[in-house]
């Protein structure tokens, strides 16, 4: 299962970044986990939030130039080494990652957001390693 | 349609015509205007000797400078009495230029403009919007009376308030556009804002664009936001020389001909003064052969182009000057190297990612000249290789193209200024 990450593009500026959370607030649009990578110009903000369609619908009305697009979120347990399983198993499967963050919820549970260079293979190596991977509202509820 | 049959008589006859005109401004000017017998004392030529249009090139040339000089009237050849209107160009630096119509020079304005109107594919069937400011600036009136000449309904919207532009376009069912080809471009973003898609929703057919450069990387993004059937034809002109109308493109969309019954067309090398053949690109200077008010021997536009007069498709006889491709003095010299911003936008507007608003800052770093270039990205990406790849397409071309390394600054959309007349694309710190 793949889910929708919200990309948003920002000019390194002072309050640029605020101005983004600015409109999800008004909107009402909750962040569940984030990533923000940079470099010396600018940055992308990578964003699952409970509302991906209308965060983008809000960010481009304001001028954002904001992008939907598909990304693995997978469920693994809280515990040492369970990412590393993960990789490994991608890894075997021949497809690379482009960039991974993560986030915990739970007690026992942990989730991490990647983007695989190929979608069609790494839902493969999904099924066949019996790796769970949730929705972005999925992820929501759970909060 | 072809307005009037001046536009396709044979070249003899139009020659003799040219020479016939020619001569009698030049007599007129010489006995009527102070500083052009000056002129024409200090290089040692009399209206007698000119004798065939290749004489032209002894006469000396007109610039703005001298404009500003005797401003304001100082080149008028006529009494004030005999003048009707008045116009002047913005004068951004210094002085404005001042120029004067008489009652004919208005008829033959009109007609002028008509004729390319009618070449731009434009027809009395049309709702034409003039989206240009009104005022000092011949632009807009210009294009109001050639227009309104040819039975075109006129909506004459000037600029600003583009809300409104779209909303009349809508209620009125515009047909015809008639603006700075960034200001379309800037109205099809307003429409879209608005939830009206220009080319669905809106019923404009023609645009005739001016007043500005129209670089076919330009045309291509019109197109991209107003549908590839609109039909874009560029026109020229400038108040010196009497506003809009002294030339335009026909619907082959092969260069702009010249109204050669009333502007007698050379190019010369902007160095040295030199007339070069024709063909060759250079600047254009423009003798104004039938105007009452102020009548410009070779005056020198600073535009860059160059003349064709192979035979149009389109029958007429009238030689054609292609799109212009720069101003000698919008010419940066960026270490050493002359650019013009518009091949600078030729390379933006290749590349899919990026919008059509763009800005050039040139500072000194040290001893050495720097540029940047800040474009707006149009379509968004969630990874920073496609990132790198545009601005590095970017720089690739420019390096290719003009031999400079550039820094690429990509930004938000809507973050650069907008512009509703010319627009001023190039920020030059290097002399603060």
């Amino acid at each position: 299962m793949l889910a929708k990450q919200l990309t948003v593009f920002i000019e390194n500026r002072t309050g640029r970044l605020c101005e983004v959370l600015n409109v999800l607030k008004q909107n009402k649009v909750n962040i569940l986990s984030l990533s923000l990578a940079d470099t010396t110009e600018y940055g992308l903000l990578r964003l699952i939030v409970d509302q991906p369609a209308l965060g983008k619908e809000k960010l481009t009305e304001n001028g954002f130039s904001s992008l939907l697009s598909e990304v693995s979120i997978i469920k693994i347990p809280h515990k040492a080494g369970s990412l590393q399983e993960l990789l490994k198993a991608i890894e075997e499967g021949g497809v690379n990652i482009e960039y991974m963050y993560g986030l915990s919820i739970e007690d026992d549970e942990a989730y991490v957001v990647l983007k695989a260079s190929d979608a069609a293979k790494i839902e493969e190596i999904f099924a066949d390693y019996e790796i769970t991977t949730v929705s972005s509202e999925h992820l929501h509820g759970l909060n | 349609m072809i307005w009037s049959k001046e536009e396709t008589l044979p070249r003899e006859e139009l020659e003799k015509l040219q020479l016939e005109r020619l001569q009698e401004t030049v007599h007129r000017v010489y006995a009527k205007v102070a500083p052009y017998r000056a002129k024409m004392d200090a290089a040692g030529v009399k209206p007698e000797d000119i004798q065939s249009l290749a004489d032209l090139k002894k006469l000396p040339f007109v610039t703005k400078q001298d404009m500003r000089d005797t401003y304001p009237f100082g080149l008028f050849a006529v009494d004030r009495d005999e003048l009707v209107r008045i116009h002047a160009s913005s004068g951004t630096t210094g002085k404005p230029t001042v120029v004067g119509y008489t009652k004919k020079d208005l008829e033959i304005w009109t007609e002028c403009v008509s004729r390319i109107a009618c070449m731009g594919g434009a027809s009395s069937h049309d709702v034409a919007q003039i989206c240009f400011g009104y005022g000092m600036f011949t632009g807009a009136l210009g294009l109001h009376y050639g227009l309104e000449n040819i039975g075109a309904v006129i909506v004459p919207s000037s600029t600003g308030n583009s809300e409104k532009q779209i909303m009349y376009m809508q209620d009125f069912e515009t047909s015809l556009l008639v603006a700075t080809p960034s200001y379309a471009l800037r109205l099809a973003e307003v429409a879209r804002e608005m939830g009206v898609d220009p080319i669905k929703d809106l019923k404009v057919k023609i645009a005739l664009v001016g007043s500005e450069m129209l670089t076919d990387a330009m045309r291509e993004e019109m197109h991209k936001y107003w549908g590839k059937d609109l039909l874009i034809t560029s026109n020229y002109g400038m108040s010196e020389l009497m506003g809009p109308g002294v030339s335009g493109e026909c619907t082959e969309l092969c260069g702009m001909h010249i109204n050669e019954d009333y502007f007698l067309p050379e190019i010369i090398d902007p160095a040295t003064g030199e007339v070069l053949p024709a063909g060759e690109k250079g600047e254009l200077v423009i003798t104004c052969i039938k105007k009452e008010g102020i009548p410009l021997i070779r005056y020198r536009t600073k535009d860059i182009t160059r003349l064709f007069y192979e035979p149009c498709k389109c029958g007429r006889t009238f030689c054609r000057m292609e799109n212009l491709s720069g101003r000698s003095d919008d010419m940066l010299k960026i270490r050493g190297v002359n650019v013009f911003p518009s091949q600078i936008e030729e390379v933006i507007l290749g590349v899919e990612e990026l919008g059509p608003h763009y800005e050039i800052i040139l500072e000194r770093d040290g001893y050495l000249d720097k540029m940047t270039i800040k474009v707006e990205l149009a379509q968004s990406t969630d990874s920073f290789s496609v990132l790198e790849r545009i601005s590095t397409t970017v720089r690739n071309k420019l390096r290719v193209i003009l031999g400079l390394d550039a820094k690429v600054l990509l930004v938000s959309p809507n973050t650069l200024q907008r512009f509703e007349g010319k627009a001023k694309r190039v920020k030059d710190l290097r002399n603060k």
